[in-house]
């Protein structure tokens, strides 16, 4: 058993071919494809950190000669677009639709996983069913009953219709059908009917899945722009990006607000990745590999 | 895809009439328990999911311009329908988003497949790499579309595409403002590839390390080269059911493709995909929701048809494994 064996066995290379060259070349392709992928995200930075005159010089710059602090003032008094104001939807209507998605499918796909009615497979393939409809299509008909119970421009408009996702209810009863059931049946002798055994063992034990379902709800809910842009009607109720796209086809835009503007939108997000980019990475498994 | 059925295990129990009255009450609770748990879900998709849909396709027999609520003597019975199958503006979308598709889907199902295998061969800054990739998911396709066409593709002179073709002598393009085919189709194309493709190159990575590191061995021992041979043999098969998976996705995304396409090249109508043509048409100025209607059923149909053949042809019932 001499190192030369082993270094020779394909397990101790990974897999592929595992000369020293080609793992340099690889390692140099996946360097210069990140520097390109990373350019987006540097002219965000250059650009709203630039006054326009900057941005539009005829020699390249790499960096603004000092940044100009005051465009951040500028975006946020700039009365054509509210900015402030479109954050603070945005927040909302992410943070509640989250919370409520969380809340309503975790709770259909618990009953439809585990109580023992005689018609949840029925009421089960009708969620199927829905599935099969293509999300996108479905925005003319929304919009219909929408705009019929007066919840055009309106925060409830925005969250409420969002909140009944059948893909996820979907996904929360495969979980829970995975779950140990020697778990909930202890807490069933301890006397907890099927909802205190929900809220006290089954939820505090899937803190993960709910995790990972959660931030992935979120980053899509913060970053939709077909929905809130067929409800969001008035300035008032736009979201971030309503507001970015009213910015970006504006008559007379100042470059360095609209990219700080960007800036601005990408921001809250850019956070959810570095603190729990784990979680985001395990919900695109987890939803991506069921659909 | 694989949906079991076998939920509500002991759901037959406690049938028959002469159950016992204290059976009958416990049959009465755990229905009601039931219904507490799934019934504002299920709610909710009826009258937000289910009654519109049947809805909008009441309405697509009518003229409804501006109302919810036709009266009779707007029936036009199949007249929407006609009429969008026979509006040009409606077909040409329907060619716009099949060039689109054809470029978009081999493309980004290549690139993250390459990006997941050279990830999964380096060991050094391996996270590092696998972040940078995923990073523009957080990138919201408005944002991206802003820098794609006010930053790189804006067409003038100080915008990064042409500073970098300036460097190499070529005279500059205008990009999304030249409104004949290949230039802008770069632009949309690209700016799809870079938010998508590491979500898809996630899937990929979590399927690469399912295959059992032995069947590599024992191809090692077998005299098999790695690399090529261990790829077309063993990798790619392996891979069958996450590729079959991936290659949906992308196509159902493209078929939703609508942020880029209204923001870059809305006002362009040989550019004009699908779902920005029916929202220009049932939302816009004049709100025609009757066509509109029509023209979102029969995409659908189109796209229920379309889905049914790709699971015909890449066999669906090889990927039950999951």
């Amino acid at each position: 058993m001499t190192i030369e064996i082993k270094r020779k066995s394909p397990a101790g290379r990974r897999r592929g071919p595992g000369t020293r060259g080609g793992g340099a070349v690889n390692f140099l392709g996946l360097s210069v494809l990140s520097v390109l992928f990373l350019i987006p995200f540097y002219l965000i930075l250059r650009n709203a950190l630039s006054t326009d005159a900057e941005i539009t010089a005829p020699g390249w710059m790499w960096f603004p000669v000092a940044p100009a602090w005051e465009n951040i003032e500028k975006l946020f008094t700039d009365p054509s677009v509210p900015m402030a104001r479109a954050l603070l939807n945005s927040a909302l209507v992410a943070t509640l639709t989250t919370v409520g998605t969380l809340f309503l499918c975790a709770t259909a796909g618990y009953g439809l996983a585990r109580i023992p009615y005689r018609h949840a497979n029925k009421v089960f393939y009708l969620v199927l069913a829905t599935l099969m409809i293509p999300g996108a299509i479905t925005f003319i008909p929304s919009f219909v009953m929408v705009s019929s119970l007066g919840w055009i421009s309106d925060l409830r408009g925005l969250v409420i219709p969002t909140l009944f996702n059948g893909f996820v209810a979907f996904l929360c009863r495969q979980y829970f059908l995975s779950f140990p059931k020697e778990l909930e049946e202890a807490a069933r002798v301890d006397g907890l009917g099927y909802w205190g055994a929900f809220w006290r063992i089954v939820i505090p034990n899937s803190g993960n899945f709910l995790a990972a379902i959660a931030v992935i709800t979120f980053v899509g809910s913060w970053n939709s722009f077909l929905w809130p842009l067929v409800i969001g009607r008035s300035p008032d109720s736009w979201t971030v990006q309503v507001a970015l796209s009213t910015f970006l086809t504006a008559q007379t835009v100042s470059l360095s607000q609209l990219f700080l503007a960007a800036l601005v939108a990408m921001l809250p997000l850019l956070f959810v990745f570095l603190f729990l980019q784990r979680f985001l990475v395990q919900g695109v498994a987890q939803t991506g590999l069921k659909g | 895809m694989a949906v079991s059925a076998e939920a509500a295990p002991d759901a037959k129990a406690g049938t028959g009439e002469h159950a016992p009255r204290a059976r009958r009450g416990a049959r009465w609770r755990t229905s009601l328990t039931f219904w507490c748990f799934v019934a504002p879900f299920l709610i909710g998709l009826l009258v937000f999911t289910v009654i519109p849909v049947v809805w909008s396709a009441y309405l697509s027999f009518f003229d409804a311009t501006n109302t919810v609520s036709p009266t009779p003597e707007d029936f036009v019975g199949f007249g929407n329908y006609t009429a969008m199958l026979t509006d040009p503006a409606f077909q040409d979308s329907l060619i716009t988003f099949s060039v689109f598709a054809a470029f978009i889907v081999p493309v980004t199902f290549a690139c993250s497949l390459g990006l997941a295998l050279m990830l999964n061969r380096v060991r050094l800054m391996r996270a590092f790499f696998r972040s940078v990739f995923f990073l523009p998911f957080a990138c919201s396709y408005v944002v991206a579309a802003l820098v794609w066409k006010m930053s790189i593709f804006n067409g003038v002179r100080y915008g990064l595409a042409n500073t970098v073709l300036d460097l190499f002598g070529v005279d500059e393009i205008a990009w999304l403002f030249r409104p004949d085919p290949p230039w802008f189709w770069l632009v949309i194309v690209s700016l799809r590839l870079w938010i998508q493709v590491g979500f898809y190159m996630i899937l990929f990575i979590a399927a690469l390390q399912q295959i059992p590191q032995h069947l590599y061995e024992a191809a090692y021992v077998d005299g098999a080269k790695p690399g090529r041979q261990t790829f077309w043999h063993i990798t790619l098969p392996q891979l069958r059911a996450t590729s079959v998976a991936v290659l949906m996705l992308i196509l159902i995304a493209a078929y939703q493709a609508f942020d880029e396409f209204l923001l870059l090249v809305g006002t362009m109508p040989s550019a004009r995909p699908p779902l920005v043509y029916l929202y220009q048409t049932s939302l816009g100025m004049q709100q025609e929701l009757g066509t509109g209607s029509a023209g979102a059923l029969i995409l659908a149909l189109l796209i229920a048809l379309v889905t049914l053949l790709q699971g015909k042809f890449l066999g669906f019932g090889n990927s039950e494994e999951r």
